[in-house]
């Protein structure tokens, strides 16, 4: 069976809670708030004033550059201010807020559930399309999907690597969206493989997920050049670079884009929002999120509108369970713990974890024992233990000298450390930094 | 015996040789050096602590003896005595320079701060500044975990356990700027240190608008201007909502101290104000000042309290 051929960790994958739990869709709330901020790179800039009337699907803050993605309104109503708000952790972005009144959708947005599965576009128009329905890839990144699809000059796609793999522990959104939207997955590869100009799409998935195999793969038989491809489980699967190592046997130069090596990787969450885009006219205005944790009332995937507060979402799932020591936006091993949970839901949330209060502490951070553990988990081949004592030392030459900015923030060294160093907290500051150096240095 | 003799004699020769080679060659590369660049690092503290912006003391020593003047060129542990004696060694006039001090701007004490969440990753500012707005709401505000506290070279900086936030020792502290540079919210200043280290600044730099900024810490700086319109001197500004004191325009008069509403803006070193009076003492500068320039300074002197006295001579000098 296929992985990754470096590093890797297996955590107990924890996916009981929420697996096989039919996807629920979130009531819309009183108020939205939708924030500007919702993928990497420049912001959008906000098109509406206060006490424009807006609908469902309404472009509501466009593209702040090539890289970048508008913002469509997720509700229906009136733009009551545009502000900031606070982010996951408590930072302020800024953002449009709107009363929302009844629910309203532009009259091109087709809403029925009839699967479409033909595309007469060609490939400039469906890239169009992606572009302005303002995709971003869902598996966690945010990058803009239409940048991803136009390959710089000289440089050939291949193959299409659609990312069902779900390695984070916990998070079983893709899984369930793999179940259930499955036919619109598959006509969505078959517009991505259209618009990439291109035969062949493999669709990576874990074995965790047999179900999800199977029923991909019968749907997959009636089409030309899809493949699936069954995967061990090994965390991080569903990273880029990993899984087109796993699903391909291609590596990716350090530094270098999976163009690189002809491929380009999708998650199936964003397949699905391009099929969305592409046969219903309908941009990028909710996700399906997980919402799971060992002590929680309703476990379960759930449709969110973005510029739903989140902890309405909580609210209809049941409420924080009491025993909850913290909160992680998105899965253990990558997710971040939410300082403020009062955030809408926006492209970037894939997960809401409560872990309980024992579980939620780190452990006491004892001396590197130089097992070389980390070294042996790290699934880009680099060295954490000697970058978070760079990082330390504020040694940023000898950072970049050891390919910090390969590193993919999976945590598995921090995971498998024995001596609970915070060794990604060290690495990721580390990596901001010789990154902020490294685009300083590119400007002049 | 032979062989004894033999051996001190290979031993003996290649000595001898090698230390003419090297006398020699000691000869021939000799560097010529300014002998003043060793006079002058021998005078200079010698903590290479890179305050003047020099790699170390030997860099300035060098830098000093090839400057044609002194000006902009300070070793700020020395301060001006050393500088003084720089300048005799080179005959140079040492650039007049005030001596400065690093201060705290956040008074966002355990009390006036409440905790939102716990952190338990690792323990320094820098990361968790680049991870999220910190224990507390406040965004800009300090963080605690002592960043300051490890870059200071001269035991200068330490966090209260009370307050939870750096506190400099004025005694200790060389104005290096070390802490900073380490502290990721530029809370920490160099101010001029003042008459008897006496100093006036608004010790908070949270740029959220008023409410936002009150709700996140009871003695924040909410921007309402009150200071800036008592101040007579033109000292104070008020920016993104944050009031700053210009120390060059300061007169250390701390009627702004009176009426911050938060009690943001702090003053350090002044004796306690005579307690009969205490309308009278905040109330009197202000006519006094306005007539400044009309009346002598000793009939001045008689009418105000002692704090002030000190601050107008200094005015004096500057004059």
């Amino acid at each position: 069976m296929k992985t990754f051929s470096i590093g890797g960790v297996h955590p107990n994958d924890n996916k009981v809670y929420s697996a096989h739990k039919k996807i629920v869709e979130v009531p819309l709330p009183k108020k939205a708030i939708i924030p500007l901020v919702q993928h990497i790179g420049a912001p959008a800039k906000a098109i509406v004033q206060k006490g424009d009337k807006v609908l469902v699907g309404q472009l509501i803050a466009e593209a702040g550059g090539f890289v970048s993605a508008p913002v469509h309104s997720p509700v229906s109503g009136t733009v009551s201010k545009l502000d900031t708000t606070l982010d996951a952790w408590g930072m302020r972005v800024p953002a449009i807020f709107i009363d929302v009144e009844g629910d309203e959708w532009l009259p091109v947005i087709d809403r029925t559930n009839t699967i479409n599965s033909v595309c007469k576009l060609d490939s400039k128009d469906i890239i169009e399309k992606i572009k302005n329905a303002g995709i971003v890839g869902l598996g966690g990144a945010c990058f803009p999907t239409h940048v991803k699809l136009m390959p710089p000059p000289g440089k050939k796609a291949e193959v299409l690597i659609v990312n069902g793999v779900e390695c984070e522990p916990y998070l079983t959104c893709d899984h369930e969206l793999m179940l259930e939207h499955g036919e619109e997955i598959i006509v969505g590869i078959q517009i991505l493989m259209k618009a990439l100009n291109i035969e062949k799409a493999v669709i990576g998935i874990e074995r965790n997920k047999e179900d999800a195999i199977g029923y991909i793969r019968r749907l997959a038989a009636h089409t030309l050049g899809i493949m699936v491809e069954p995967l061990k489980l090994k965390y991080p699967q569903g990273g880029e670079k990993q899984l087109i190592d796993a699903c391909i046997h291609r590596q990716v130069p350090s530094g270098a884009l999976p163009i690189e090596v002809g491929a380009v990787v999708d998650n199936v969450a964003t397949v699905y929002a391009v099929y969305q885009a592409v046969q219903k006219n309908q941009p990028l205005i909710s996700r399906v999120i997980t919402l799971t944790g060992k002590e929680v009332k309703n476990p379960g995937n759930y449709l969110v509108r973005f510029g739903t507060p989140l902890s309405e979402v909580i609210e209809f799932a049941g409420g924080v369970p009491e025993n909850t020591g913290k909160i992680i936006g998105g899965g253990p091993m990558m997710g971040r713990a939410m300082n403020n949970v009062d955030m809408p839901a926006n492209k970037r949330v894939s997960g809401l974890l409560f872990m309980p209060k024992e579980e939620s502490h780190r452990l006491e951070v004892k001396n590197c024992i130089r097992c070389a553990k980390c070294v042996q988990a790290c699934p880009m081949g680099l060295e954490p233990y000697l970058l978070s004592k760079y990082s330390q030392l504020q040694r940023w030459d000898d950072m970049e000298k050891h390919d910090v900015m390969d590193c993919i923030e999976c945590g598995c060294c921090q995971f498998t450390c024995p001596s609970n160093r915070p060794l990604l907290d060290y690495i990721r500051n580390g990596k901001q930094t010789v990154g902020g150096i490294i685009r300083q240095r590119a400007q002049k | 015996m032979n062989l004894i003799l033999i051996a001190l004699l290979v031993l003996g020769i290649t000595g001898l040789l090698s230390a003419l080679i090297l006398f020699f060659v000691a000869k021939k590369f000799y560097v010529e050096e300014d002998p003043r660049i060793d006079k002058v690092a021998e005078v200079l503290p010698g903590a290479n602590c890179g305050g003047c912006g020099f790699a170390g003391c030997r860099a300035i020593a060098e830098a000093c003896v090839k400057a044609d003047s002194l000006d902009g060129l300070l070793c700020p542990v020395g301060g001006q005595a050393v500088m003084q004696q720089v300048g005799d060694i080179l005959g140079l006039a040492p650039a007049q320079s005030e001596p400065k001090v690093a201060v705290v701007r956040c008074n966002g004490t355990c009390e006036a701060r409440p905790r939102t969440s716990s952190y338990e990753g690792a323990q320094s500012c820098r990361i968790v500044n680049s991870l999220y707005v910190g224990e507390t709401a406040c965004a800009f505000g300090c963080l605690g975990c002592g960043d300051c506290v490890n870059a200071c070279q001269f035991d200068a900086i330490h966090i209260n356990p009370q307050t939870g936030l750096p506190e400099v020792d004025d005694d200790k502290c060389v104005a290096c700027g070390a802490c900073a540079k380490a502290c990721p919210r530029n809370i920490i200043e160099l101010r001029k240190k003042g008459p008897k280290s006496r100093r006036v600044w608004v010790s908070c730099v949270n740029k959220d608008k008023g409410a936002v900024a009150r709700k996140a810490c009871l003695n924040a700086c909410i921007g309402c201007g009150k200071c800036q319109k008592e101040c007579q001197f033109g000292a104070i500004t008020v920016e993104n909502n944050v009031a700053y004191i210009d120390w060059e325009k300061c007169r250390l008069c701390r009627k702004c101290v009176a009426v911050c509403p938060t009690g943001a803006i702090h003053e350090i070193n002044f004796p306690p104000k005579p307690a009969p009076k205490p309308v009278e003492a905040e109330v009197k500068p202000a006519v006094e000042a306005k007539v400044e320039t009309a009346k002598p300074v000793e009939v001045k002197a008689e009418a105000k309290p002692v704090e002030v006295k000190v601050e107008q001579k200094q005015e004096e000098v500057k004059q």
